[in-house]
């Protein structure tokens, strides 16, 4: 039996409902709207229904017996490898110190590593109030288990009210296991962080079914409200080298003994790009042709100081590793310039990159969809264009 | 080697058309399947249990129809299935998700190693793969694309994971609950003779009440930390396409290149 209810003096039939249900869940019967069994309440027709007649219950009969104003302060997880911050993290500091200000709270960030005192100073530089900072060598390789038990452990002696980590692999790994132990909300690959100033509960915004619909959601009686959030999503702030904070040492809660997994190798091709938190991307799609095709792409993304993308298509075919995919079964990007070589559009891809600040299309086929998302395009033969194009760059940006 | 593969359906995309007026979805007719990441972890489970012996058994929570995905399961060659369906669990945020699936698998008994694909495509959250693995206290690891070396006498397992900056070849000790990528392998088609088995095949179906440690008030969508408070269009972008035609690819690749340069973001 689906959860959601029809106000059957209400429901004008007018179809909205059918309109915005991803699922197929609701149809018209008799001009009324009827909801069958694939519906999953997710909640997508409830906006779309203009004289409020689609209701999921509130099922919430209990405040949680924890005293929720004991939570206090925000929190960000600095995520490093080998040493280095990642660009999320940074972003995050911007985000969380907004966040902290409206609730006139501090701004805590979440060190841990080996090694890596060097971070601590700079969270701070970026907006962090406080750092707990957790140097140990069972830390120096991100694997789960120590990295969550050590959070947890924090997160239950000091109770912050909302702890966000960036969207990456390890963000979404690590955030996944540390509220799954906590009985708390996750809000993943957000895109939107607010305060509701009416009860200031963080309001978390993300895309869901492939960037189709924008959801809001609230965790109102479990704390710390977790999200995981999007690169380059928020600005990132500008470091004080000045700002002074408050660095507190803590031990790692696991014992080097107990730990299950271990890293053994990183391999970084050399070819591999960081797609994540590239500024720009070239992509190839299935108009390059062939491995060597991806050669005039990559010249294009070299002198532009990119990252090379590419479409299903040409990964399928072989001619690119997965690593490069950009779409729904591959990653999600967000680059202030995305230029788009001999790609057709097709809704998959777009998902990945619909977000992109500037779009660029080159492509033989006038009719393909990537024209309609694109903001410039040139209809033509990439092999002709792309490299006419890195010429002028070339000219233009280093002349 | 015992195997848990955990599946959700999902609504079918591939032959999604858009709208191109108004740039939405046309979702008529649109068609369930099995999340094309849970198709991966279906065929890794076949191939370790063709390589050491053992068995392979699909789990699914969701609506009664979700009864089909199973089926495609068996159809593709695992041994049994485990259907999870009641109006108790409906509504489901992540939390509520992994602590259901967590329990069923406490119930259906011991098993080496647990499979997930990575996220969903339609609620994309990545979550309920690392939450199964907490709640059952075990190690995961998450976006696997090649398992390096499987030793069920010690009981270790490598595997090769992909993050942004590249792989990383991680050991760990069984029992263990991977997700996996895409690039793992590549699913195998049905076969006639799993087909009929699966149209015999009768699945079980397992409710809250077959799963007496669960807390009611840890259910469905009572029990989900979250709360979806509003649903939205995402913001159209802006502007049309600017077309560049000139009589020349050089004159058109100069006036792009001036006009990606005004943009003012390189």
């Amino acid at each position: 039996m689906p959860l959601l209810e029809v106000d059957k003096d209400k429901c004008i039939g007018c179809g909205g409902c059918i309109e915005a249900c991803p699922l197929g869940a609701l149809s018209l019967v008799d001009d009324m709207a009827v909801v069958n069994d694939k519906c999953t309440a997710c909640g997508a027709c409830l906006l779309a229904c203009p004289v409020h007649a689609l209701n999921l219950p509130d099922a919430r009969p209990r405040k949680s017996s924890e005293n929720l104003a004991a939570y206090s302060g925000v929190w960000i997880w600095m995520e490093q490898f080998h040493g280095r911050t990642g660009s999320i993290s940074i972003e995050m500091l911007g985000q969380g110190r907004k966040l902290a200000d409206t609730r006139k709270v501090a701004l805590t960030a979440c060190v841990l590593g080996h090694n890596v005192e060097h971070i601590t100073k700079e969270a701070i530089s970026f907006g962090a109030d406080r750092v707990f900072w957790v140097d140990d060598p069972s830390l120096a390789d991100y694997t789960t288990a120590p990295y969550a038990s050590t959070l947890i452990s924090l997160i239950r002696e000091y109770k912050p009210e909302i702890f966000l980590l960036g969207a990456s692999a390890r963000g979404r790994d690590l955030a996944g296991s540390v509220a799954s132990v906590l009985y708390t909300g996750l809000t993943a690959d957000c895109t939107g962080l607010e305060i509701d100033p009416e009860n200031g509960l963080l309001l978390q915004t993300r895309p869901a079914f492939g960037g189709n619909i924008m959801a809001t959601i609230i965790c109102p009686d479990h704390r710390p409200q977790m999200a995981t959030v999007r690169y380059r999503v928020f600005e990132m702030p500008v470091a004080d080298d000045k700002r002074q904070g408050q660095v507190i040492s803590i031990k790692a809660a696991m014992r080097p003994e107990q730990i299950t997994a271990r890293v053994i190798d990183s391999i970084l091709e050399k070819d591999e790009v960081n797609l994540a938190e590239a500024r720009v991307i070239v992509s190839g799609g299935r108009g390059v042709g062939g491995p060597a095709g991806f050669e005039t792409i990559r010249k294009l993304a070299e002198i532009l100081g990119g990252a090379v993308g590419s479409s299903r298509g040409a990964v399928d075919a072989g001619w690119i590793s997965y690593a490069h995919q950009v779409g729904q079964t591959g990653r999600t990007v967000r680059p202030d310039l995305y230029i788009a070589c001999g790609i057709s559009g097709q809704i998959q891809h777009l998902a990945g990159m619909k977000t992109s600040k500037v779009i660029v299309a080159i492509n033989k086929n006038p009719d393909a969809p990537i024209f309609n998302i694109a903001n410039y395009g040139i209809v033509g033969d990439l092999f002709q264009i792309v490299p006419a194009l890195t010429e002028q760059f070339k000219k233009k940006l280093h002349p | 080697m015992n195997i848990i593969v955990c599946i959700k359906q999902v609504p079918g995309v591939t032959d999604v058309k858009i709208n191109p007026e108004t740039n939405t979805l046309i979702r008529e007719g649109v068609s369930s399947i099995i999340n094309p990441f849970d198709m991966y972890a279906i065929e890794e489970g076949l191939r370790i249990k063709e390589k050491f012996g053992g068995k392979v058994k699909v789990i699914s929570l969701g609506p009664p129809q979700s009864i089909n995905a199973l089926k495609e399961a068996v159809g593709m060659g695992v041994d049994e299935a485990i259907q999870l369906s009641d109006v108790a669990f409906a509504g489901s945020d992540s939390w509520a998700t992994a602590y259901t699936l967590a329990l069923a698998i406490k119930k259906m008994g011991i098993f080496d190693i647990i499979l997930c694909g990575k996220q969903a495509i339609d609620g994309d959250t990545g979550q309920v793969g690392p939450g199964i693995a907490s709640q059952l206290n075990i190690t995961q690891l998450t976006y696997v694309f090649k398992i390096v070396k499987l030793e069920p006498v010690s009981g270790t397992i490598t595997v090769e994971r992909l993050l942004e900056e590249g792989r990383e070849i991680v050991e760990a000790k069984l029992p263990v609950l991977l997700t996996v990528v895409k690039d793992i392998n590549q699913p195998r088609a049905a076969t006639l003779f799993h087909i009929r088995r699966a149209a015999r095949l009768k699945i079980p179906l397992w409710t809250a009440a077959d799963l007496p440690e669960a807390d009611p008030l840890k259910l469905g969508l009572a029990g989900s930390p979250t709360k979806v408070i509003k649903i939205s269009s995402p913001p159209k972008r802006e502007g049309l396409l600017d077309l560049i035609k000139t009589d020349s690819v050089e004159h058109s690749a100069a006036m792009l290149a001036d006009k990606i340069i005004a943009e003012k973001i390189l």
